[in-house]
């Protein structure tokens, strides 16, 4: 029994100064992405955005009792990344993360560079990766988009847990064993991303089953161009 | 989603929301920054809070039952004086800590000052207002477009997803424990794309009747100085109080 993050980190867990860090690591991460995706952002997906966004905090309230007071959630970076791009992606995510520290108090306000680095920047730019290369190597069916989605959930979610291990390594206010932490973060989250794979992938394959051209990441591969903007990410 | 409003005429409530987000998130920074020695800026962080809540007539009932949110870090925070390093003490048979107990202690005071000062200004703030003022603060407008539209869809969502749970409950489907959740797993998607379809329909008939990114606002004005002023007390305070407890020690 070694950590818990039954929700985000909460303030005073990881001490002042390298809160501050990530803060502004977050913030010049989220400006990056401000500006991509504006660019993105049309008629189409600012919609998809905010549906996004709600269905991830709404998945967020679903919490995995792993173990006695170990506990975790879903992060829903990639299915963001598949259904709107990793830049409109990564910001619904932060929006997500903002809400509920300011309104459910849900993570710390002063933590929340460091909730955002994790599960916004990191967890994100990990399935986002993973996602490019799958798609380019797997065949182009339906059942490959499904597959992709629930490997990169369960790499992505347990990147971003080790996102934490590495902030409680340069700024933990108490001492615990940094191996013990990592193993439970690692462990705790690869279950808690295989859950959120499964979601991501059935919501995934469905959506590209019936409305093909509501899936950002499959922009790339589409033959007619439906609307005056294709082909822009890989 | 909003529970966690509490609809009152108190002062408090009629702040401008930019000036009151500021001020919780310079309160929780003084907080988060205090040395976790300083037992007595602690109280003096939680007399604040009582009387902010005393002002907005927020009861402290109502404030102590959604704390509850905070449980999970207080379990923790019990376990760290048995798992932490370093000197022990023992006291009533057992033996602790001393560095995780202070741990414990620093969890639970700052995390629980901030889940107070972030309930309340929730309790005084509608949704809506909040994204006005962070708007007013110079949050991106992509961000709080996309904040609007998933706090609609929160609610579309969730309404779609009764609608559904009763369809499949009148015919005949009694699922116990854990099996509803392959209802629910094969029915994700289809959630998600009804949720969809009925958003894009409400942001078509946003679009035409003038939407553009921005939801229009009442009185467009900034807040006054004096709100500014008023609001700031409370970081102002809470910055006093530290700072008198570092030179009294």
């Amino acid at each position: 029994m070694d950590d818990v993050r039954a929700m985000h980190i909460a303030n005073g867990i990881i001490n002042g100064p390298v809160s501050a860090i990530f803060i502004l690591i977050a913030v010049a991460g989220l400006a990056v992405c401000v500006r991509r995706a504006k660019v993105d952002l049309d008629d189409r997906l600012a919609p998809m955005a905010g549906l996004v966004a709600a269905f991830i905090f709404a998945v967020q309230m679903l919490n995995f009792q792993v173990l006695p007071g170990v506990s975790g959630h879903l992060l829903g970076g990639t299915l963001a990344v598949i259904l709107v791009g990793p830049w409109v992606g990564a910001l619904c995510v932060a929006t997500v993360l903002l809400v509920q520290a300011l309104v459910f108090a849900d993570g710390g306000l002063t933590a929340i560079g460091l909730n955002i680095t994790n599960m916004a920047l990191i967890g994100t730019a990990a399935a986002y990766l993973l996602v490019a290369l799958l798609l380019r190597v797997l065949p182009r069916t339906v059942g490959s988009l499904g597959t992709t989605a629930l490997i990169a959930s369960v790499i992505g979610v347990v990147v971003a847990s080790l996102g934490f291990v590495a902030e409680y390594a340069l700024g933990g206010t108490t001492e615990l064993s940094l191996g013990g932490v990592a193993a439970t973060m690692a462990g705790v989250h690869t279950l808690i991303g295989i859950g959120e794979g499964l979601i991501a992938a059935t919501t995934v394959v469905t959506v590209a089953k019936v409305r093909p051209d509501l899936v950002y990441a499959l922009r790339a591969f589409r033959k007619q161009p439906t609307v005056a903007k294709t082909g822009v990410t890989a | 989603m909003e529970r966690l409003f509490l609809a009152r005429a108190s002062r408090v409530h009629r702040l401008a929301p930019e000036v009151k987000i500021a001020a919780v998130l310079l309160f929780t920074i003084v907080v988060v920054i205090t040395p976790r020695e300083e037992f007595a800026a602690f109280a003096g962080y939680a007399v604040l809070i009582a009387l902010v809540a005393a002002l907005a007539r927020v009861p402290a009932g109502w404030l102590l039952q959604r704390s509850t949110i905070e449980l999970p870090f207080v379990l923790l925070a019990v376990v760290l004086p048995f798992a932490g390093h370093g000197e022990r003490v023992d006291w009533l048979g057992m033996s602790l800590s001393i560095d995780g107990l202070y741990g414990a202690w620093n969890i639970f005071a700052k995390g629980t000052l901030g889940v107070l000062a972030s309930l309340l200004l929730a309790a005084t703030t509608t949704m809506r207002d909040l994204i006005l003022g962070l708007d007013r603060l110079r949050c991106p407008t992509v961000i709080t477009q996309i904040m609007t539209f998933m706090l609609r869809y929160v609610d579309v969502l969730i309404d779609d997803a009764r609608r559904m749970r009763i369809a499949r409950l009148s015919r005949g489907y009694d699922p116990r424990f854990l099996w509803q959740v392959k209802a629910f797993a094969v029915g994700v998607g289809a959630l998600f794309l009804r949720s969809y379809e009925r958003g894009e329909r409400v942001y078509l008939a946003m679009l035409s009747r003038g939407y553009a990114g921005r939801m229009p606002s009442a009185g467009d004005t900034t807040a006054p100085a004096r709100e500014w002023a008023l609001s700031s007390t409370l970081p102002v305070a809470a910055a006093g109080i530290a700072v008198a407890a570092a030179i009294l020690a």
